[in-house]
């Protein structure tokens, strides 16, 4: 084994083993477990970046364990991978400086940054995925180690949201076993690969394909929370607001979408979908979820619930993106896993740092809060711009390409679906933003404390303001050089390929 | 390698016996060098079986029909690895559970001759003395249960007439075989029994025999008091080891012996008892009020699984072997777990375990391991063997097991989270965590990661499964 195909495992390895590590960590040691937390998040960014730059200038890395003959699991860091965890690793050194500042007053900090650093492993491991039964294997372990995280305050509200979670999740994840054993037993053992694995036509009847691609859109729809699947995710608000982030930034939300993206583009190839028909009743469904999503956001008062379901709304881009045929939606959804990432994170971080500084948790307690935490505001007012889609943020390319992409393939009924939720993105912020710069308070802020330096721990602030200040650059940049656009460039001239025969 | 076979057999015999007749330091020397001596031949054989292929072994230079004839092809190397490596962990375990403890005396005699028992079953190419063997693991295993008195006397009692009543069935089914063909031994019978009504009856009369043993829907009736109610090390062997004795002989007289009589209708037969038992079992497990019960049914419906390979054939067979081999790991995991949390807590009522994560946090940290395989998720063991019978029920369009594994995997968790979750409840006053105690926090770890390394360790399994080809076909 060279140490091509070791980089993929030292990848996963970087959270995995300080992870465990920290399990055998007495309770009481602060600092170490803290030291180990962002030496190891700092080194997994370092050890992405040059994977980064590997695959930029066209190294392959795979690592590969036979399980039977025709068997095996794949690691494979593939440009679409390498997207998935660059997101993965940079959002989870910003979520574990914010979290180690959030978890300060709390308990049981050795069992959060442990099941932490297997929840990144496992999103890390599914990013790197080479094929269905690999994807499968990180799947479950994600939806286990994020288990722990979601009951971590132990109240009776969190156990029971607990089992809501793990009713849904493992069903899809049953579903999804089932799905990927009838794809094997349909096609053989596949990899991934650009343009579609699946031989179509000619590997089985357009029936059965068409059944099972709807089938794993459904297993795969529980973690991305497409409408009717959606209804765990709201619900797991309960948990620590670190969790949150990761929840609806990177991990749970994002995998099963990103799920969704492999097997669109790299099972049944955007051609294939797009000749059986498949594509059609994908975008109904995504566009289904977004505008649902936001009008339950418009009637949230909690503002935890109302970004849960903002993430319901905004995570489906991904899968519209997916089911249009044409490059140019292609690259409006891949963008979009990145955008909905750094836009959303930001906001729960914001979300965070009011709750813990000045114990607010309504959208309708926001009043003047601009005034008492100016820059934490402006984090959040930059998200919520990108989040309705407004020039210069990363929100506006996303929907920029997938108008475009929509037009070009005569779609024309998804402009009113981004219409639409637009205007309700508009309509579920801009109060906030309204309120939270020129509200007047009459009431005393419901708590006043964990002053920092400045208007809050900086550990809850900066990384907001980091994520803010990607949002600007991603949408500012986008067509640099070095930016999220060119990559995801790269990826689509992949998918759009004509498939070589395997 | 008939040195190894024959060691793998009289090293836990002797040192059993011994157990039973020495007392103080000494007798705790012998009962460690058999454990490890019968631990090591049993390695030995394995890597043999695997090197070398399958081999007939005559004791003593004499061969069938006369002298005592053993084999060992993949499937006895693959059980008697299981044997071994569950055995040797929970030896280690109940080391420390029965010091400075009356009921230990009783336990380790038992034991060391029950795991003498189920090697020679393993190795026996002769169906009656697989009989032989079938009893003495039945008195053996009786006794591990009574050993602790007061409710697992009953349980105990109970047990020893299903068990005794297995084994009769299955005595009439060999007696009826050595009635038409004048043998015994398994490929003499395989070659002999031509398409007579006899040979049919006999193998149902020794399958029903199994079939109560293994505990199978609707003959698991005696099995969750008797593994519940027996003390933590025993209930780990009894639900880990010895139904998988029986389990195992079905399997093989199914392939070796009654291959030509073995019909379609007696296979969709027991895997509907076996659907039926995952059903049954998990639904059971789901409202049992402790956690050694809950464990209990478990495993009857883990055994469901095991079932299904019959009607699905091909791919199934290795896959239900492997599912067995995770089970064993896995559910001897969870007995020693529960062993602690009754001991630790004084109860193991399910309702009263809100924090007890705190206490045992290693414990149930490694209930939570095992169960991820017990419930079929990856990477485990559990997990692949799934696969297995997935995949040969997909090429088949068997829809039944199709949609039944993954409704008794949602089941499994379930019941598996019903121990772990109100374990993670916080307290409002944190519980101090019990010291940590090698013998009662590493082997329920071990076992519940080797369960779980089994979900990369496929390949070398089948490969060894494959030796002799016990299953039929190339290999």
């Amino acid at each position: 084994m060279t140490w091509h195909a070791l980089l993929p495992l030292f990848v996963i390895a970087s959270s995995l083993v300080p992870g465990i590590v920290i399990f055998t960590l007495g309770e009481d040691r602060q600092r170490l477990r803290t030291a180990l937390n962002l030496g190891a998040a700092v080194g997994k960014v370092g050890l992405v970046a040059f994977m980064v730059y590997g695959v930029a200038h066209g190294v392959s890395y795979e690592a590969r364990l036979p399980l039977t003959s025709d068997l095996d699991l794949v690691l494979r860091a593939d440009p679409l991978g390498v997207l998935f965890v660059s997101l993965s690793s940079v959002l989870w050194l910003l979520t574990t400086v914010f979290a180690i500042g959030y978890l300060e007053p709390y308990r049981n900090k050795r069992r959060f940054f442990g099941h932490f650093s297997l929840c990144v492993s496992a999103t890390v491991a599914i990013a790197l995925a080479g094929n269905p039964l690999t994807f499968l294997f990180a799947y479950e372990l994600l939806t286990l180690s994020t288990y722990p995280l979601v009951v971590h305050r132990g109240d009776a509200a969190a156990i029971r949201v607990g089992r809501v979670y793990l009713a849904y999740t493992l069903t899809g994840g049953a579903g999804l076993l089932v799905g990927t054993v009838l794809l094997y037993t349909l096609a053989g053992p596949i990899d991934y690969a650009p343009g579609g694995a699946l031989q179509i036509p000619g590997d089985a009847g357009d029936t059965a394909l068409w059944l099972l691609f709807f089938w794993l859109i459904a297993s795969l729809g529980v973690k991305t929370a497409l409408v009717p699947l959606h209804r765990w995710l709201p619900d797991a608000m309960v948990a620590p607001t670190p969790v949150s982030a990761l929840l609806h930034a990177v991990a749970v939300v994002k995998a099963g979408a990103f799920g969704i993206v492999r097997v669109v583009y790299e099972v049944y190839g955007i051609a294939g979908a797009n000749e059986l028909g498949l594509l059609a009743p994908l975008s109904v469904v995504a566009s289904v979820t977004i505008v649902y999503g936001s009008l339950r956001a418009l009637r949230q008062r909690d503002l935890k619930r109302r970004l849960a379901y903002s993430t319901v709304s905004q995570v489906s881009y991904i899968v519209l993106g997916a089911a249009i045929f044409g490059p140019l939606a292609t690259l409006g959804g891949v963008v979009h896993i990145v955008h909905q990432g750094i836009m959303k994170i930001t906001l729960f971080f914001c979300a965070g740092a009011f709750s813990e500084t000045l114990g607010i948790h309504r959208v309708d307690e926001m009043d003047g809060i601009g005034r008492r935490m100016p820059l934490t505001m402006v984090a959040f007012t930059v998200a919520a711009i990108g989040m309705i889609g407004l020039p210069p943020t990363a929100g506006f390319i996303s929907k920029w390409y997938l108008g475009l992409g929509a037009v070009s393939d005569g779609q024309g009924w998804v402009l009113a679906v981004l219409l639409a939720s637009t205007l309700l993105n508009a309509a579920y912020f801009l109060p906030l933003i309204r309120a939270g710069w020129f509200g007047q308070r009459r009431s005393p802020w419901p708590r006043d404390e964990r002053r920092g330096r400045f208007e809050g721990d900086s550990w809850l602030i900066a990384p907001a303001l980091v994520t803010a200040l990607l949002t600007l650059l991603a949408g500012v940049l986008a067509a640099g050089p070095v930016s999220v656009q060119q990559w995801a460039e790269v990826i689509v001239g992949q998918e759009y390929v004509p498939a070589s025969p395997r | 390698m008939a040195w190894a076979a024959a060691w793998v057999i009289a090293i836990p015999c002797v040192a059993g016996a011994l157990a039973f007749a020495l007392r103080g330091a000494l007798r705790g020397l012998f009962i460690a060098l058999g454990v490890a001596g019968a631990t090591a031949a049993a390695a030995a054989l394995v890597v043999f079986v695997a090197r070398d292929g399958a081999r007939d072994l005559a004791l003593g230079g004499w061969l069938a029909p006369l002298g005592i004839r053993l084999r060992a092809d993949g499937l006895s190397a693959f059980f008697i690895a299981l044997q071994a490596g569950v055995g040797a962990i929970v030896s280690g375990y109940a080391a420390g559970y029965f010091a400075g403890d009356r009921e230990g005396k009783a336990f380790w005699p038992l034991w060391l001759t029950l795991w003498a028992g189920l090697c020679g079953l393993y190795l026996t190419g002769d169906l009656f003395n697989a009989y032989v063997a079938l009893e003495l693991i039945g008195v053996t295993a009786v006794g591990l249960v009574a050993a602790s008195g007061g409710a697992a006397l009953v349980a105990g009692l109970r047990y020893l007439i299903v068990t005794l009543t297995g084994s009769l069935l299955y005595l009439a089914g060999v007696a009826l075989v050595y009635a038409e063909i004048g043998a015994v031994d398994m490929e003499a019978a395989a070659q002999g029994l031509g398409p007579s009504p006899v040979a049919h009856v006999a193998l149902a009369l020794m399958a029903a025999g199994l079939l109560l043993k293994t505990a199978v829907f609707p003959m698991h009736f005696w099995l969750p008091p008797a593994h519940a109610n027996a003390a933590a090390p025993a209930s780990a062997i009894l639900s880990g080891l010895v139904i998988k004795g029986s389990f195992y002989l079905l399997v093989r007289i199914w392939n070796d012996v009654f291959s030509a009589h073995a019909d379609d209708m007696l296979a969709e037969l027991m895997g509907v008892l076996g659907v039926a038992a995952v059903i049954w079992g998990s639904a059971q497990a789901i409202v049992a009020a402790r956690v050694k019960m809950l464990v209990a049914y478990s495993t009857v419906a883990q055994v469901g699984y095991l079932l299904m390979a019959f009607p699905l054939g091909g791919d199934a067979w290795p896959g239900a072997m492997y599912f067995a081999a995770a089970h064993g790991l896995a559910k001897a995991a969870m007995f020693a777990v529960a062993g602690a949390i009754a001991r630790e807590l004084g109860h193991d009522d399910i309702a009263k375990l809100g924090g007890a994560a705190g206490t045992l946090p290693a414990g149930f940290f490694a209930f939570a391991l095992a169960g991820v395989s017990l419930i079929g998720l990856p990477p485990s063991g559990g997990f692949l063997g799934k696969w297995l019978l997935l995949s040969a029920a997909a090429d088949h369009d068997h829809m039944l097991y199709l949609a039944a594994i993954p409704a008794g995997t949602l089941m499994a968790a379930g019941y598996v989270f019903r121990v772990i979750a109100p374990a993670l409840a916080e307290l409002r006053r944190a519980p101090r965590p019990s010291p940590w105690r090698l013998w009662r926090e590493a082997p329920p770890l071990v076992l519940a990661l080797a369960a779980l390394a089994l979900g990369f360790s496929l390949s070398p399994a089948l490969v060894l499964l494959s030796r002799g080809a016990p299953f039929g076909g190339g290999g």
